[in-house]
């Protein structure tokens, strides 16, 4: 598999802050490459300035091995987190107005029917839902048949059914062998999409890999929570990794039944114990010490 | 590359066209002002008249009559008859007076300034034995309404390409359209083209209609030809559509926009001609007014519609123009950022 993209020691400064700091990271072609992070790690400005849309104070960004440039341009679809569209112009207008602007071209009408525009098409843009105006943001970054498609937090503001409905969207593309990158503070979606990840804090990319390796390599056995109230004493003598947070304790077990019957004496209420599996979230509260939505 | 522009092109155009209260408003408002200056003449701008005095020298001695000590009246020396004529019938002067043993006084009775100048200057005359005489205008005095539609129309292409280029860019980059085009292949000078071409083809057709609906109902003067007139406006409209873009070549506060859109038109509106000529204000007013492109609009407008005047004879304008159009969009281009960094 080539590498599809490399941007190598960005960095971008702004007056008293450094937004992004020496990142590097290959991106191979086909893949779902997720960049996490939370508000203000620097995600955004890290894919921006990948895009071309902002200027980094230092580093390179290489499209399929060469300088990005026009070809590059050419070649990618962009769905931005924050713009905005024409007023005035309807769903059709817009995609056809985007679709000028290149030379490669997509079958719109395969555009349409994936992204659900169908009866929106004679719709003014001013008159979208959050979700169809983000179906018509994804579907205007697909219009040059792109071999990269930047999705910048594509479902943020989406009901859940929403958001599941976008993500069997990505999945169609990604299964056309097209490049996804995809920035979220969604853990679960990134798990869902994701082949690879890079955690974001602070404008360093922090950790990397495909989720389920970096899961596997950080946590052995499962997670016991339970609410810090329904504890009786403290839990001195339980030999476990113990964290409390937000006024849940969770307890690293790799074996659930010993821990259990260790922990039994301690607490009021059994009912409200959950045992669940370590996922993204508990990997970048250890890796910074503070929530991904903080 | 043209596809793309064309693409842009289409797409502003359509924004513009569906906006129906700002569309409305681009016809009405001249149309409205037009009208309500011929039918009212209530729209006199300042409360300063402006009499030539026929004379020699070029010093204008107060002592000589009473009028000329009248207050709120510019009195300006002429020292060229026909000149004077001339300003007279193109209410550049609203009087025109020879004191003196020989004491007359020229008019255009087409002009309500005129009007009242003459009431002052036969109220100072009777003190000193009421002996100036009105005397006939040998040329073809046009009526207020036809000096003053030109400046109408020139104003209303002037708010329309500042405004609306200026404006629109600034508020695309504020909502972050400009950073999506940026993501595409579109290049600057693309985009700052088909702007151009967008708000030249809608001013040429808003302005057409507003003269041809003035020039049916109210039978507008127009002595010269109707190419020299769309040549006007062509390059007229490049110019101040430059201007805009010029000025929102960076900024990202519609704010701050306004502010400069209007410093920039403001001044032009009173300084270039629109509602009052500015025969008797200092050659440094005069020399500002040059600066601005709304000037040699409304002159070389005026020249072709009031006096006949040829391609040939407003070429020193048009080359004005253009140079200055050369000017905003080579600086506009430079300056030009597609979003706020």
């Amino acid at each position: 598999m080539q590498t599809a993209l490399e941007a190598r020691n960005l960095v971008k400064q702004y007056p008293g802050v450094l937004a992004v700091n020496d990142v590097s990271f290959t991106v191979a072609e086909g893949i779902c490459f997720g960049l996490l992070g939370p508000n203000g790690a620097g995600k955004t400005t890290t894919v921006e300035i990948i895009e071309g849309v902002t200027p980094a104070t230092s580093g390179e960004v290489f499209y399929f091995g060469e300088l990005a440039g026009r070809r590059f341009r050419e070649e990618a679809g962009i769905q931005f987190q924050n713009t905005a569209l024409q007023d005035h112009l309807t769903v059709r207008e817009t995609l056809q107005m985007f679709q000028k602007l290149y030379d490669r071209h997509a079958d719109l009408e395969r555009i349409i029917a994936d992204c659900s525009l169908g009866g929106l098409l004679d719709r003014d843009n001013r008159k979208l839902s959050g979700g169809q105006r983000q179906r018509l943001f994804l579907a205007v970054a697909l219009v040059n048949e792109p071999r990269l498609v930047f999705l910048d937090e594509p479902t943020t503001g989406l009901d859940p059914q929403a958001r599941r409905n976008f993500w069997t969207l990505v999945q169609r593309i990604q299964a056309t062998g097209t490049t996804i990158i995809l920035t979220t503070h969604y853990m679960d979606e990134a798990h869902v999409l994701c082949d690879e990840i890079a955690i974001m804090d602070a404008g360093k990319i922090i950790s990397r890999g495909p989720p389920d390796e970096l899961l596997r390599n950080r946590y052995e056995g499962l997670i016991i929570e339970l609410p810090l109230e329904d504890l009786s004493g403290d839990l001195d003598g339980i030999d476990h990794a113990i964290y409390h947070n937000q006024g849940i304790v969770e307890i690293m077990s790799t074996d659930v039944s010993t821990s259990l019957e260790a922990l039994t004496p301690h607490v009021d209420n059994l009912n409200r114990i959950k045992i669940r599996q370590p996922n993204l979230e508990d990997l970048f509260l250890d890796l910074t010490g503070h929530s991904l939505r903080s | 590359m043209l596809k793309r522009v064309y693409a842009v092109f289409i797409a502003r155009n359509r924004e513009f066209v569906r906006d129906r209260g700002t569309l409305a408003w681009n016809i009405l408002m001249p149309v409205i002002l037009v009208f309500g200056l011929a039918f009212v003449f209530g729209g006199e701008g300042r409360n300063q008249y402006t009499v030539g005095v026929l004379q020699s020298s070029a010093e204008i001695d107060t002592r000589e009559h009473p009028f000329l000590e009248s207050r709120f009246i510019e009195f300006v020396p002429v020292t060229d008859q026909a000149d004077g004529f001339r300003k007279v019938e193109r209410h550049r002067l609203d009087l025109l007076v020879r004191l003196g043993n020989d004491r007359r006084y020229w008019v255009n009775p087409e002009s309500p300034k005129g009007y009242f100048a003459e009431r002052l200057l036969l109220q100072s005359d009777a003190a000193v034995g009421g002996t100036v005489r009105k005397a006939q205008i040998s040329g073809d005095p046009v009526r207020y309404v036809d000096w003053v539609l030109p400046g109408i129309l020139g104003m209303n292409m002037m708010f329309s390409c500042l405004f609306g280029v200026g404006y629109v860019v600034v508020r695309y980059r504020k909502n972050g359209f400009l950073k999506r085009l940026r993501a595409t292949p579109l290049r600057p000078h693309e985009f700052i083209l088909a702007q151009v071409a967008s708000r030249l083809m809608l001013v040429l057709i808003v302005t057409a209609f507003v003269y041809l609906a003035t020039h049916l109902i109210l039978d507008t003067r127009m002595d010269g030809s109707y190419l020299a007139l769309l040549l006007v406006a062509v390059v007229g409209c490049i110019a101040m559509v430059s201007l805009g873009l010029l000025i929102a070549a960076r900024v990202t506060s519609e704010e701050l926009a306004g502010g400069l859109l209007n410093m920039i038109s403001w001044p032009m509106m009173i300084l270039s001609g629109v509602w009052f000529s500015l025969e008797g204000a200092g050659p440094a007013v005069q020399g500002l007014a040059k600066v601005f492109p709304l000037t040699h609009i409304l002159e070389s407008a005026r020249a072709v519609m009031l006096d006949g005047a040829t391609l040939l004879d407003i070429a020193p304008s048009m080359i004005m123009l253009t140079l200055l159009s050369l000017a905003f969009l080579g600086l506009g281009a430079y300056y030009f950022r597609w979003g706020p960094d």
